[in-house]
């Protein structure tokens, strides 16, 4: 199917996008298109402009800043967060994700802040990013604001970002302990993901803190707080056992929609499953590590 | 008509200069005003990867692209990796491996196995079965498409496919 007919405009710096997707009528900003024009296609979604934002430079960087932290550009393609040298050394497991975001086509020219500006709940990267405490940088024409990850989203397919403001940059602490991502799927969309980063203490027995976020299976990824309670501060040995101690609980305060994919006692327990076996390749990362 | 734009590009190795509505998809603009048909449409929506052509050597879903994300650029259809006479070393091997049944994806496939050995050229199982995970055959016949490119991972490359040579088609293009 065809979208109904646009404007198409290119932009070269951020200012410029975002003041032309500001003007009058509805513009919208345009990079990879693999979720904007499935919508536009199904006219869901209906735009009067297209505003291209590939050709702004600065926008696919990928660095470790100088405070430490990773930023990465909002219009990086899964393909190059996948084999980007830094990210797979100091974050493998989110080159890993990005690596098996849907498919090889979509990964092309699919952006990792499309992603999160599309706000599919069936997605993998905001359930990571969440656990990673990244945050992410809006432009707009009133200059620029930062957004948790846990707060981007808001509910399906809606975020906290404006539609004139553009996202930038991601940023988020260089993990100093174990990362761990897992996902359950039907087709190419997760139908729970669980994303775990863990921070050391100096010595690397005990687990500093740890954070944890269940994907998919509500309207937003959620935090699993009884989780991250109990392995605070805990040697990372214990980490499997304890965590098995408080799982159920835990499991049962998520939100969780059922749908053709299972019900929500099923997928409760899935996501159980993927956390322990994420716990479990945490303890052996850090016992690699020590 | 409002919003033209003009555009120009490489395709399979030939340039093309045409002036398109903005909202032009990419397999609308190569099948339909071009007339190259062996690419196919089929879900529609990304997943099948049946309308697979190249964008500068990275495989792109054609049904969800913009023809004006092409310009300046270097597209590959099934017709650009098709010899004038006979067929690749890639579309030998799904015929003697029999990776074909109804054919429809078998396009799609190629592209994908194209653009697979270009950056891999002696994949492993586990890479041919991840890399081509999102084309879809509806006959199912994905043992054989395996074993297809499984012999051509094993293969020392003798020719390669995506030379200029091989591009270079007979095809006379129908900018109307």
């Amino acid at each position: 199917m065809l979208p109904t007919p646009f404007e198409f405009d290119r932009a070269s710096t951020v200012a410029a996008a975002v003041s032309a997707v500001g003007q009058e009528g509805e513009g919208m900003f345009y990079s990879g298109g693999t979720e904007l024009l499935l919508a536009m296609k199904m006219r869901v979604i209906h735009t009067e402009r297209l505003v291209d934002i590939k050709g702004i430079p600065g926008l696919d960087r990928i660095v470790l800043n100088d405070a430490n932290e990773l930023e990465i550009g909002s219009r990086c393609t899964h393909v190059k967060i996948a084999g980007d040298s830094v990210i797979r050394e100091h974050v493998p497991a989110l080159a890993s994700l990005c690596a098996n975001v849907a498919n090889v086509r979509v990964r092309s020219v699919g952006t990792i802040g499309g992603n999160l500006c599309f706000g599919e709940p069936h997605a993998d990267p905001p359930t990571m990013l969440g656990a990673l405490d990244a945050r992410l940088v809006l432009q707009g024409p009133n200059g620029t604001r930062s957004v948790h990850a846990d707060d981007f989203i808001r509910s399906e397919l809606e975020t906290v970002r404006e539609a004139d403001e553009l996202m930038i940059v991601i940023v988020f602490p260089r993990p100093t302990g174990p990362v761990t991502y897992r996902r359950f799927k039907h087709g190419e969309r997760p139908s729970v993901n669980v994303g775990m980063a863990w921070s050391m203490e100096a010595g690397a027995h005990s687990i500093k803190s740890a954070r944890v976020r269940v994907g998919a299976l509500g309207s937003k990824p959620q935090p699993l707080k009884a989780v991250e309670g109990v392995l605070k501060g805990l040697p990372v040995h214990d980490a499997h056992r304890a965590i098995q101690s408080v799982l159920a609980a835990a499991l049962d305060e998520l939100d969780v929609n059922e749908d053709r994919h299972g019900s929500a006692d099923y997928k409760r327990h899935l996501a159980g499953v993927l956390l322990l076996r994420n716990a479990e390749e945490a303890v052996a990362m850090q016992g690699r590590a020590t | 008509m409002t919003n033209v734009q003009l555009i120009s590009f490489s395709l399979n190795g030939q340039p093309v200069e045409m002036e398109i509505p903005g909202h032009t998809l990419l397999i609308d603009l190569i099948r339909d005003r071009i007339g190259l048909k062996g690419t196919k449409r089929s879900c529609d929506m990304e997943v099948c990867g049946a309308c697979t052509m190249l964008l500068d050597g990275d495989p792109i879903s054609s049904c969800t692209t913009l023809a004006v994300d092409v310009d300046g650029k270097e597209i590959t259809t099934i017709e650009g990796v098709t010899p004038p006479n006979g067929l690749s070393r890639i579309q030998k091997a799904f015929v003697l491996h029999g990776g074909l049944q109804c054919g429809f994806c078998t396009p799609g496939f190629i592209m994908a196995v194209t653009a697979l050995l270009k950056t891999n050229p002696h994949p492993t199982d586990a890479e041919i079965r991840h890399y081509l995970h999102g084309n879809l055959c509806r006959c199912t016949g994905y043992t054989k498409i395996f074993e297809a490119v499984k012999s051509l991972a094993a293969e020392q490359v003798s020719e390669d496919a995506a030379s200029p040579a091989a591009r270079r088609r007979n095809f006379r293009l129908e900018t109307s």
